[in-house]
């Protein structure tokens, strides 16, 4: 299946290169735009890079021969990223995503030193002219994750399997348990940090340990299907992670939170080729599609979708934000006024977690 | 609740432990004979992605264990022609063995991402294992249980039989076994071979069972705990049981403790302990040479070439 | 025989990689060329390759007079680890201080935090007869998870966003590019002026005569009066300390900070380069080259043919598979000439 499409970008990337020692030619109408991924696993982990790589198909999928795609996988954070991303703009890419945050720093001096080359970095803060940032609102998804939690956990507990406490996973835990809150006010969150993104035996032992110790729905902030696996094996429930994992838990899985890079990047390609494209930092979501709800599993019943559902349309229609205050934190003190929304410069700095986390 | 969450405890630990065991198991026989193969951890890859590409082809997960034996046997004796055969370097050869199974189980694996299949499941009928004190004891796969027998059927074999003493004569002194006539590299051959497949079987554990799925890199980096627990347990089949369900102990608990709300020490301190334990063992056998048995195989990582 | 080996084994392996990627339903022969020429083809990439070359060829040079005196220290990637945090330790001590004297302070502590992290195993070998094989590879392990506690933990940016990764050095703590805009940072020539050093060093002086000696013929050693414990010490700390240079090197240039990526495995290439090397210095060189020209050309190959990065690192493992294999054509030559050698070359 991978082989299949890569056979696609073989043909394209052939005529591209072999056109690299002409820069004159690029100019031309017909040469298509050159767009290139950097990856920061393989594009088989079924998780981050997974996601990211169905954007780029998306891309090509949109845009046919008007654009040509190619991208490095497995590219270590650090040094071989600043040399790949330069690479990726010898060999005629005009707009290149790096798409891990370990890219920050080479993508800041790639952008420098290569002016005429748009960059894209995810989930980044650092920004130039020619180097624009972009995340996903995926604490959004989390609320209504955690809205069904709190209706369906019959303990009140809901185990979270987490990877490191930088601010985007913490946003996301918060998000989740005072969406819970909401419907259930003593409801709490167990979060075990396994520091690790990706280790899918450990991911699955936490689960079962999360389960074991009282915890009924499990959702995670690591990358593989395991927890899931593990939840459906006892016939518990949870949440997917960056794609819909029901085809690995039919029974468990209540929905997932789909990372959807595809609207984000065909918005940006279009500009690319319009010859609007400017730099900035975009944050999509629910709204602009870029976090999906992926449909609901048979165990959730129809006034909890109805529920869910509606927060949703809230989050979309923006009348309701999953952070606004009041919101205590662990030590009782009141972290968010009434009716005050956290902006967006908070939660980038988030590092403290709502009374009900327990961590 | 109490004893729920105590056989539950037990059973995590059980599985936890049991690719580390058979992966190391196989590991020991083969320095037992006097080779150091570094590459568990593509061995184990291969096994994983066999494995799972087998049972997700014919819909059976026992099928599935049989290629990934298949698959850990044929990549350990890519490790055998080099350095038995061809008397190369085997830390040189053992990591380009690992590199090789962390890219080929990638490219084997690439059609299978995002299937699933039938994991193994219990061997035993569930109304053995109905009541929570029988499921600990019947309630698990078939690996468990081999993973196991096969620690018992190596310790003996090693220890009372002809053909174990051979192997280590072997790897205690091959050019002396040489002289009395035993074919050393036939025995180094299949003391490789019988740890390709062991790790075969390790990794299909991961991709079987475990985590039923193939993603890249499954194994998380197993085969090295595994290489340690060889040397941790000083080279006794006992001593491996032991060191495997130790680790497999501390890591669920710390998990468990950590779900209870309080830390043990630091999860990088906690990583760093099988290793410092290791170097500790190794000294203390070091220090106190006992029987043969427990020291390391003498001829350990030395290529032999029956001139 | 000694130096067509290599290039017969990269001809094997271009050989079966067309065949293989051909099989594979790639354009065979355009991967194997992306691979192996297009990363060569064009000066600009000289620049890259030299920057992952350098510290191959600074621990595989470390490493090779061990291997040479059969000390077998499989670690180095723990002693470059080890470097970088040491040398980290005084950037981040001296950080927002200023002076000419706080870069060679970090290399100089680079340096003996690889040498003490190479200590133990030698330790351990000469006091108690431990084998330094596994020691030193279980004390890799240790010095990875010793970086991921620094940088999740104390030594953690306090403007970064809880994100686990250190400061990014100041320009006094930062390894100079040799030219304006160059990619090249002070640490290659280094890299590779210690290298040819090493070189001198063993054929010409008496301590390189009994490292030698001592790896070839141990019992000749001890009637010659050579120590095996001075050159088991001589030889890891030596080890230690240039794989710990290469590591504060790698930190305080590409790098400019510490982060729980930056053991990329460098010290475990560079026992693959060392033999590759034939343990020669300039071999070693050459041998970093070929491996840093098969990294980037897999880029390159993924870019041009969407050949994966797993089929890259199948290539890589033919690549030794080969050189390992045809090594058997020389070994049985010295054998030959002298049985001495057959159970010492192990």
């Amino acid at each position: 299946m991978v082989a299949v499409i890569t056979r696609r970008s073989l043909v394209a990337g052939a005529a591209g290169a072999a056109a690299l020692p002409f820069a004159g030619a690029a100019g031309s109408a017909q040469t298509p735009l050159g767009i290139g991924f950097v990856y920061v696993g393989p594009t088989g982990d079924y998780g981050w890079t997974y996601a990211h790589d169905q954007g780029r198909k998306a891309i090509e999928a949109e845009f046919g021969s008007k654009v040509k795609t190619s991208y490095v996988e497995n590219v270590a954070e650090g040094p071989d990223a600043e040399r790949v991303l330069r690479q990726l703009a010898t060999a005629g890419n005009k707009l290149i995503f790096a798409t891990s945050f370990g890219f920050m720093n080479a993508t800041v001096r790639a952008a420098r030193a290569l002016p005429n080359v748009w960059f894209e970095h995810a989930t980044g803060y650092q920004r130039a002219a020619n180097l624009a940032t972009y995340n996903a609102r995926f604490y959004e998804g989390r609320a209504v994750c955690g809205t069904i939690a709190g209706h369906l956990s019959k303990t009140g507990t809901a185990g979270y399997i987490a990877s490191f406490p930088i601010p985007e996973v913490v946003m996301g835990i918060s998000a989740f348990t005072l969406a819970a809150q909401k419907v259930n006010p003593n409801f709490k969150t167990k979060v075990l940090w396994v520091s690790t993104w990706y280790d899918p035996a450990k991911e699955a032992d936490a689960a079962k340990a999360l389960m074991d110790q009282g915890c009924d729905i499990l959702t995670q902030h690591t990358d593989s299907p395991a927890p899931l696996q593990a939840a459906e094996a006892r016939g518990m429930l949870g949440f997917g992670q960056a794609s819909d994992m029901r085809t690995y838990a039919p029974k468990a899985q209540l929905t997932s939170i789909v990372d959807d890079w595809a609207p984000y990047y065909i918005r940006r390609v279009r500009m690319a080729l319009d010859g609007t494209w400017k730099s900035g930092d975009t944050w999509d979501g629910l709204k602009e599609g870029a976090v999906r709800i992926a449909p609901y599993g048979d165990a959730v019943p129809e006034n909890v979708r109805r529920e869910a559902d509606r927060v949703k349309e809230e989050i979309i229609a923006g009348a309701l934000h999953p952070l606004t205050g009041p919101i205590k934190d662990q030590k009782g003190e009141l972290r968010v006024k009434e009716g005050e929304r956290m902006t967006d410069e908070q939660l980038s700095k988030m590092d403290w977690y709502p009374a009900g986390v327990q961590s | 609740m109490s004893t729920a969450l105590l056989v539950s405890f037990a059973m995590t630990v059980a599985m936890a432990s049991t690719p580390i065991l058979l992966a190391s198991l196989g590991e020991l026989v083969a320095e037992k004979a006097g080779v150091l193969n570094l590459g568990v951890e593509g061995m184990m890859l291969i096994g994983a992605v066999t494995g799972f590409a087998a049972a997700a082809l014919t819909g059976s997960a026992y099928l599935g264990l049989l290629a990934a034996m298949l698959g850990g046997l044929l990549t350990s004796l890519i490790f055998a022609a080099l350095t038995l055969g061809l008397s190369a370097n085997q830390v040189a050869t053992g990591l380009a063995l690992t590199i090789f199974g962390v890219g080929a189980s990638a490219l084997i694996g690439a059609p299978f991402v995002g299937r699933t299949i039938e994991r193994l499941g219990p061997l035993l009928p569930q109304a053995l294992a109905g009541h929570p004190v029988l499921r600990v004891l019947f309630g698990y796969d078939l690996l468990v249980y081999l993973a196991l027998g096969l620690t018992a059927v190596v310790a003996w074999w090693l220890r009372y039989t002809r053909p174990g003493l051979v192997l280590r004569a072997v790897g205690e002194s091959d050019t002396s076994a040489h002289a009395i006539g035993y074919p050393v590299l036939a025995v180094r051959t299949g003391a490789v071979a019988f740890g390709g497949v062991l790790a075969g079987l390790a990794g299909a554990y991961f991709s079987l069972e475990l985590t039923p799925m193939w993603a890249d890199r499954l194994t998380a980096g197993r085969g090295w705990i595994a290489l340690a627990l060889v040397v941790f347990a000083s080279w006794r089949p006992a001593r491996l049981l032991a060191g495997a369900y130790l680790f497999g102990a501390v890591m669920t608990f710390e998990l468990h403790a950590k779900a209870a709300g309080f830390a043990l020490l630091p999860p990088e301190i906690l990583a760093m302990l099988p290793y410092l334990a290791t170097i500790l063992v190794l000294t203390l056998i070091s220090v106190r040479p006992g029987r043969v048995s427990t020291a390391a195989p003498a001829c350990l990582g030395k290529a032999f070439s029956p001139a | 025989m000694l130096y067509a080996t290599p290039f017969l084994a990269v001809a094997l392996t271009a050989a079966a990689g067309t065949i293989v990627f051909g099989l594979m339903g790639y354009d065979g022969p355009r991967a194997v060329r992306d691979i192996f020429v297009a990363p060569l083809a064009h000066p600009d990439r000289w620049p890259e390759l030299l920057v992952k070359a350098g510290p191959l060829a600074l621990i595989a040079t470390g490493l090779s007079v061990g291997f040479r005196a059969n000390v077998w220290n499989i670690g180095a990637e723990g002693q470059y680890i080890a470097g970088a945090i040491a040398g980290t330790g005084v950037a981040l001590a001296t950080w927002g201080l200023s002076g000419a004297w706080i870069l060679p302070a970090m290399c100089l502590a680079g340096m003996l935090g690889g040498m003490a992290w190479a200590a133990v195993p030698a330790f351990l070998r000469t006091r108690f007869g431990v084998s330094e094989i596994l020691t030193s590879l279980m004390l890799t392990y240790v010095a990875v998870q010793l970086l991921f506690l620094l940088v999740r933990g104390p030594w953690k940016d306090p403007e970064g966003f809880n994100f686990p990764q250190t400061r990014m050095f100041t320009p006094d703590q930062t390894l100079p590019a040799i030219s304006e805009g160059s990619l090249i940072h002070l640490g290659i020539p280094i890299a590779l002026l210690v290298a040819c050093i090493a070189w001198l060093l063993l054929a010409r002086t008496v301590a390189g005569y009994e490292v030698k000696v001592v790896g070839l013929a141990p019992a000749a050693a001890r009637h010659g009066g050579f120590s095996e414990r001075r050159t088991i010490w001589l030889t890891l700390l030596g080890a230690g300390g240039l794989a710990g240079l290469a590591g504060i090197f790698e930190a305080a240039g590409p790098f400019g900070q510490l982060t729980p990526q930056f053991p990329g495995g460098y010290g475990y290439t560079a026992i693959i380069v060392a033999f590759l090397g034939r343990l020669h210095p300039v071999g070693i060189i050459l041998a970093a080259l070929v491996l840093a020209v098969t990294h980037v050309g897999g880029e390159l190959a993924q870019t041009g043919v969407g050949l994966p990065q797993a089929a890259t690192g199948m290539f890589q493992a033919m690549l030794l598979f080969f050189l390992l294999a045809t090594d058997v054509l020389i070994r049985f030559r010295p054998v030959l000439a002298r049985p001495a050698r057959a159970r010492a070359a192990a």
